[in-house]
């Protein structure tokens, strides 16, 4: 049972970093960005080759991770996203999703589909025992670098002018504008953040579950995508605590139901609390004022 | 005479395939208190977009303290001293009172944003006592005291207002205008956009009409205000 929990929160601590990617982008450039997973993968293996290949200490490897995926989210946001600034959201959502594709196939063009076996980058710290359980170190790493990128996103957004300015832009775009902040670069700066949290998302996912292909990423990509709607998407907390909630769900389903049927009720969950809950549990009410 | 703040020249502005600004001139010096009005859709809210960089004009010149402005981000505008209160007020409604406030100082230093805060608290003391609240709680009133706060941070040489009565009562509409001719003593300059034609001539040292993009009439605010086809139109006969 504790067994269980502890795998359920350390899977869900993954999904929570993935989840608060998916939740900074939708709320401030309000757009879903669905080739988040593979940006995951991507991150994946850029750590895995620069350890297996390059034979990197792991911190660089990590920091190399992080370097490939933000660049990348910039790239990504300037070709694909940047000229549908004005376009419908329909018209962004297929993008993102052509976007995921071209990313899964450029990693099979270059890593094949042949599963890569990723070293444990996250066990530098001891193992815990609690009586008969184990929680492994992968599994402390992972939540608490998932509390760590919350409280970080909290106060960033929260305190910082940057963040501010960005929750500004989310707002409304022309106003911003005329504060004389700069729309691109912090939509620019978001997507930065995303993929450099989808890095370490990436690290963490293939420590703890180590086979790397080039569809890695799509699976915990929307599973992450239902935790930030399931906890209200465009709130931080509410990605962290849907993200945990789902890990827990997932792994119970699987011990205690079927391990077939393990995806069906997480997503089963998810339709319950939207119709329960249309905004998700932690989801912003839109206060507006005529 | 005083030197010329702000030059439009020849402007025409399009959106797609309609002309919406056909070839207005205007031009606001240092001190005074200009007023366009005219009808709905006549391209007030326009002309002020495009001054301050949200809309491309298609052709024309904007010089702004002898710079030209044409092809200048908007981001970049307010940093020259140009800030623009937009129609509908436009606060950040989940951001609070205070936040909103520093987004307006966003092209200063942080050194000097607490005494602007403080300026502003001055001239409108009920968003001091609601700097914690969100803005979306905030009456339509205390909004515009909001926008127009949130301009002010900018430390603007001109200030443009687009429409800051709209939608006020009566008794705001006074208190908002007044707030305008205090601005105006403490030595900003006013380009107004207003519906309201009799109280925005009231106060202005200058106006011009516009009518479906065109500049018909100019005078000063007086003249326009005794002017028989101004008052047939926008005053009510």
């Amino acid at each position: 049972m504790l067994n269980y929990l502890i795998s359920g929160i350390s899977l869900g601590s993954v999904y929570a970093i993935i989840a608060l990617g998916y939740t900074m982008v939708y709320g401030i450039a309000k757009m879903l960005n669905f080739a988040h997973g593979d940006v995951i993968m991507v991150g994946g293996y850029a750590a895995f080759c620069a350890s297996t290949y390059l034979g990197w200490p792991i911190p660089l490897c990590i920091l190399f991770s992080m370097m490939i995926c933000t660049i990348l989210g910039i790239v990504i946001e300037k070709l694909a996203y940047k000229p549908l600034r004005n376009a419908t959201s329909l018209a962004v959502l297929i993008t993102a999703i052509g976007v995921s594709y071209f990313l899964q196939n450029i990693a099979l063009l270059i890593w094949t589909s042949n599963p890569k076996a990723f070293p444990n980058m996250a066990n530098f710290i001891p193992a815990i025992s609690l009586g008969d359980t184990t929680i492994s170190s992968t599994t402390i790493i992972t939540i608490i670098a998932s509390v760590i990128i919350m409280i970080g996103l909290t106060l960033f957004t929260g305190k910082t002018k940057m963040g501010k300015a960005m929750r500004a832009v989310s707002e409304d775009k022309g106003a911003a504008q005329l504060m004389g902040i700069n729309v691109n670069a912090t939509i620019s700066i978001t997507f930065a953040i995303g993929s450099g949290l989808a890095a370490i998302a990436g690290v963490l996912l293939c420590s703890a579950y180590p086979t790397l292909m080039p569809t890695t990423g799509s699976m915990p990509g929307i599973k992450a995508f239902t935790a930030a709607v399931l906890g209200g998407i465009g709130s931080i907390p509410g990605a962290m605590l849907g993200g945990i909630l789902l890990g827990i769900l997932e792994k119970f389903a699987q011990a205690y139901i079927s391990t077939q049927l393990s995806d069906a009720i997480v997503f089963a969950a998810l339709i319950v609390v939207l119709l329960v809950k249309p905004t998700g549990l932690l989801g912003k009410k839109i206060t507006e004022k005529v | 005479m005083a030197d010329t703040l702000l030059k439009v020249e020849d402007l025409n502005v399009y959106y797609g395939s309609i002309h919406a600004i056909k070839g207005i001139s205007f031009e606001v010096k240092e001190g005074e208190i200009v007023t366009l009005i005219g009808a709905n859709g006549a391209g007030k809210s326009t002309t002020l977009n495009t001054v301050a960089g949200l809309l491309k004009p298609r052709t024309g010149n904007i010089e702004f303290c002898s710079k030209s402005l044409v092809g200048v981000p908007a981001h970049k505008i307010i940093k020259d001293g140009l800030a623009l209160c937009p129609e509908g007020r436009r606060v950040f409604l989940q951001l609070s009172v205070k936040e909103n406030l520093e987004m307006g100082a966003y092209t200063r230093p942080d050194s000097e944003l607490a005494e602007s805060i403080e300026k502003v608290y001055e001239l409108f003391p009920r968003l001091k006592e609601r700097y914690k609240q969100v803005a979306g709680t905030l009456s339509g009133g205390e909004q515009q005291m909001l926008a127009m706060g949130r301009a002010l941070m900018s430390k603007p040489r001109l200030m443009m207002l687009d429409e800051p009565s709209m939608g006020l009562a009566p008794i705001l509409v006074d208190q908002i205008f007044d707030i305008i001719k205090d601005l105006h003593k403490s030595g900003t300059t006013i380009l107004l956009v207003e519906q309201n034609a009799r109280k925005a001539l009231a106060i202005a040292d200058r106006a011009y009409v516009l009518e479906t993009g065109k500049i018909v009439n100019t005078g000063t605010g007086s003249e326009l205000l005794h002017d028989d086809s101004v008052r047939k139109a926008y005053l009510g006969g």
